[in-house]
């Protein structure tokens, strides 16, 4: 029987193996082909969808996510690229009227989709009510994160009036309400390191109608 | 401009631009996502490639081989650098270890080569083919191990690394009443939102690299060294730096790898590092070990006060200077302030928002309410009974504004300190145990020369130039507020450009220096602009008032338009400085409350209410400061609650190197925020009258969660984050 000590150890040892290959694969024991393969071009599959209301055509290689397919193909960089693993928040982005990480999705799986992005809502000119209240209320900094911040903004208070429920509700069968607690909870998964918390928290309030 | 007197009456005292509350002028750009970050030029450029870092899978010792050969066959490839065909690199002066390895590796995820590629996709594939094998070495991973024999820092000079004032030894020997305690902090990670990311191209011999950095020159400088190429043939740019709380102070990998990259590929090349790559390939703040002793009469005068730290870091690193503060926060006769240095195979340590102070005072705070419950004096009391107008060390040297009392006493008012039960654990609110914690707020203001050029075009357009940079600081709106105040037009008439090395050298964004220095540097410029103007027009530039787009001149006036209209004026010049901060201790002040509650059940820690009151010279723009505080407020929950870079110490690397496993406080977390300025001006600063405010907001903020939590549960906890783990056995018994 091992003791403790050596499964802990050997638990140990396994985690910091796969997390010393986790971004990627440095050293792929036994993986390297014995001869290098003939580089072929990448094979492409065609995507057809809407964004911005603008229909799209793109011949993307299979593996690009939606947010690579927005920033560096059709040149849409206001979407951004904080993790690239969904733990950030700031490639959030509108797929028919829903928020999604939109670099946990692939681009080839929206065929038709209409897609809304943070240059959907507003222009400098002719800014959205919330991109609006952002500046107002200085629900930002450096900006990086703030088209995710505004484009789930956006689609939280839009949750909350089609009654989608949250674990911040007392009842969970009651309608949900633009509460300082309820928005919190629902933005949480957009990071912004600079802080801006508690400014994004006022903003959100005066286009929701709520005190923040 | 020499800035060698006190600040007399000048344009800025005015206040119309400068001093009041402006929305952000890069606003609309930063919320409709038009504002371009490093890694989105490209429209700039045609025939962009993509370059993917591959990084060290040991944190000590030998490459023995690399096979790129599957790489380089793979789709899509152009090149595949690596150290054996980079050519000779330098090290820059401001990085301690090299941003590429091999055959030595330095640290774990250490680059060692970039794949560039036609598509992104083809790179990140191909960098998996890179075939790498290692002579893995002994690394030293363990701080409190390698601390038992690290020496003092500056053991060397003539006070062997300990900084003294009396005889502290004997004064705590006999003090009547004393603590001795010991904390620890853990290694911070910035993990600002925007990675670090650089496009480079050539053209010859010359490269432009568009980057995400903090400090123009000193990028500029160290990528020029580090490629061996003369400074000149680099242009540098940085229009907007998604975050950096320090961590982009220096040229880091992605620049280098862009550069080495495009070099082989014969194109453009961007290069953003992967998030799981950032923690262990670029900078930290190093973790602390710290130990305080305060020795008290029965009256709260402190008479003995000590404050050791240590940290490690990478050979010909620096220590994270956690005791400084504690020279110049609070009075007492006898005084011992020194740290060791343990070298360590970890990544770099490196600055991180307010590098010292942050962590320094998350001991220093929670052992000054330690032993106000010690002497039972209420912590706000002990404080000011123990504050100081000079240097305690040089009696001689005052602060040239010191308002920490202030802080203190009107921030207790506003925050309902007096409902505070001074004995632990008392105070219910249902299923919450609630408890209040206070902490001073200290940081050092520091003068850096700064640049800028000002023109005032034939339109009336002001335009100003300048290498600062805006990492979130606001610096877009308060150098158009500035160069608005000084030539007496509205803020819409100024263009403001940054990020370009290509203007003057300013401070750049660091050391909470930016803000007050920049604007300075910026004053000087139109200080010269407006001597042009009145030149032009022939007035005596002594009398000539700048005011609603007009200069006057005893009964003369005329537009700026009408003054440029012969052709373009242009001024340039820097702030430098004299020695006022030698004469004078230029420091910053503040203190923070925190309300609390900790679920009585299941010792869940929430936030409950803040407060930040700051004393920090002229305030340029109320609605910008605050932010900068109420996020440095932000992070300081983070420190306090969550964060922590766990150290494998026998495979030497951060092991929760990603935003779902490094936890940062998000919306949930963070409760309305409020900050009140104190009203200041002070003028052996600058003639902006300002210091700096955005480390300040951080300094105090954790040692105040740490006490609000004591005073809710009677629970210390000396080692941050304040994680169940280190409490849940010892909270009070659920009645």
């Amino acid at each position: 029987m091992p003791t403790t000590t050596e499964l802990e150890l050997s638990r140990r040892g396994l985690l910091a193996g796969s997390a010393a290959t986790a971004a990627i694969v440095a050293a792929p024991v036994g993986a390297a082909p014995a001869t290098p393969r003939q580089a072929t071009a990448a094979p492409t599959l065609p995507v057809r969808f809407k964004v911005n209301g603008e229909r799209r055509e793109l011949s993307l290689d299979p593996r690009t996510t939606l947010l690579d397919a927005l920033r560096e193909h059709l040149h849409l960089t206001g979407t951004k690229k904080g993790c690239d693993h969904g733990q950030c928040g700031a490639c959030t982005v509108m797929v028919d009227g829903v928020r999604i990480n939109s670099c946990l999705s692939l681009a080839v799986m929206h065929e038709g989709d209409e897609i809304t992005t943070i240059e959907g809502l507003g222009t400098p000119d002719k800014l959205h009510p919330m991109q609006a209240a952002f500046v107002k209320y200085d629900g930002y900094q450096c900006g990086y994160c703030t088209p995710g911040q505004i484009c789930s903004a956006v689609a939280v208070l839009d949750e909350i009036k089609r009654g989608v429920p949250s674990h911040a509700q007392d009842d969970l069968n009651a309608k949900p309400t633009a509460t300082n607690v309820e928005l919190r909870e629902r933005m949480s998964g957009n990071i912004c390191r600079c802080g801006a918390y508690s400014n994004i928290a006022e903003a959100m309030a005066e286009v929701a109608g709520a005190k923040a | 401009m020499k800035f060698e007197t006190a600040a007399g009456t000048n344009p800025i005292d005015r206040m119309k631009v400068v001093g009041r509350a402006h929305t952000r002028t890069d606003g609309p750009l930063k919320t409709t996502g038009l504002a371009p970050y490093a890694y989105e030029h490209q429209r700039d450029l045609e025939n962009v490639a993509y370059g993917y870092v591959v990084g060290a899978a040991v944190a000590k010792g030998r490459v023995t081989m690399i096979d790129t050969t599957a790489a380089k066959a793979a789709p899509g490839v152009l090149a595949v650098v690596t150290a054996a065909d980079a050519g000779k690199l330098g090290k820059g002066k401001f990085n301690t270890v090299k941003l590429m390895g091999g055959p030595e590796v330095d640290h774990y995820h250490q680059a060692l080569a970039v794949v560039v590629a036609n598509t992104f996709e083809q790179a990140r594939a191909a960098a998996g083919l890179v075939r790498i094998d290692y002579a893995r070495g002994n690394g030293r991973f363990d701080l409190d191990a390698a601390l038992k024999t690290a020496p003092l820092t500056g053991a060397e000079k003539d006070d062997k690394g300990e900084d003294r004032v009396g005889k502290f030894e004997s004064a705590f020997a006999s003090a009547p009443v004393k603590l001795d305690a010991e904390y620890t902090t853990p290694d911070h990670s910035h993990a600002m939102m925007e990675p670090f990311a650089s496009i480079a191209t050539w053209n010859g011999d010359a490269l432009t690299v568009w980057t995400s950095n903090q400090m123009i020159d000193w990028g500029r400088t160290d990528l020029a060294i580090t490629l061996n190429m003369p400074k000149e043939k680099i242009t540098f740019l940085s229009p907007y730096v998604g975050g950096g709380f320090g961590g982009k102070l220096f040229l880091r990998s992605d620049a280098v790898m862009a550069a080495l990259g495009a070099r082989a590929a014969g194109r453009p090349v961007k290069v953003a590092m992967s998030r799981p790559f950032m923690a262990n390939n670029a900078t930290h703040r190093p973790a602390t070990r710290q130990r305080i002793r305060i020795g008290a009469t029965q009256d709260g005068t402190i008479t003995a006060i000590a404050h050791e730290s240590g940290s490690g870091d990478q050979p010909d690193g620096g220590p994270e200077a956690a005791v400084l503060q504690t020279n110049l926060l609070y009075a007492g006769a006898n005084r011992l302030t020194s740290m060791r240095l343990a070298v360590l195979d970890l990544p770099e340590g490196n600055a991180m928002r307010a590098p010292g102070e942050a962590p320094g005072l998350m001991a220093l705070e929670v052992a000054m309410d330690e032993m106000a419950e010690k002497l039972r004096m209420d912590p706000i009391a002990f404080r000011v009974k123990n504050d100081t107008q000079v240097d305690p060390k040089d009696p001689k040297r005052k602060f040239s504004q010191r308002q920490l009392v202030r802080c203190l006493t009107e921030g207790a008012q506003q925050f309902g300190w007096s409902r505070r039960n001074a004995t632990p654990g008392q105070v219910r609110d249902g299923r919450w145990l609630v408890g209040m914690g206070v902490a001073s707020a200290f940081r050092n203001h520091m003068n850096m020369p700064s640049g800028a050029r000002v023109r005032l075009g034939r339109d009336g357009v002001v335009t100003v130039e300048t290498d600062m940079t805006d990492i979130g600081t606001g610096s877009y709106t308060i150098i158009a507020q500035t160069a608005a105040e000084m030539m007496g037009v509205p803020l819409e008439t100024v263009v403001v450009k940054l990020g370009d090395s290509s203007y003057p050298v300013s401070a750049g964004s660091g050391g909470q220096f930016g803000a007050a220095n920049a604007t300075a540097g910026v004053y000087a410029a139109c200080v010269k602009l407006r001597d042009a103007v009145a030149q032009r027009l022939g007035y005596n530039s002594a009398d000539a008032v700048f005011d609603g787009g007009k200069v006057t001149s005893g009964n003369r006036s005329a537009t700026l338009r009408q003054a440029a209209s012969a052709g373009e004026l242009v001024a340039e010049d820097k702030v430098e400085f004299g020695d006022l901060d030698k004469t004078w201790q230029l420091s910053t002040f503040g203190a923070h409350f925190v309300e609390v509650g900790v679920n009585a059940y299941t010792g869940a820690i929430r936030l409950r209410r803040m407060l930040a009151v700051c004393a920090a010279g002229r305030i340029i723009n109320p609605t910008t400061a605050r932010s900068q505080v109420i996020g440095a407020m932000t992070m300081g929950v983070g420190s306090a609650l969550m964060e922590e870079l766990a150290v494998d110490k026998r495979f030497g690397f951060f092991v929760n190197h990603d935003l779902a496993s490094y936890e940062v406080p998000v919306h949930a977390d963070i409760p309305h925020q409020d900050v009140i300025f104190l009203d200041e001006a002070d003028d052996k600063a600058n003639p902006m009258k300002a210091k700096g405010v955005g480390e300040l907001g951080l300094c105090g903020v954790g040692g105040a969660v740490a006490n609000a939590v004591y005073n809710a549960t009677g629970v210390r906890i000396r080692d941050y984050p304040l994680t169940l783990d280190k409490y849940l056995d010892r909270l009070p018994a659920v009645a």
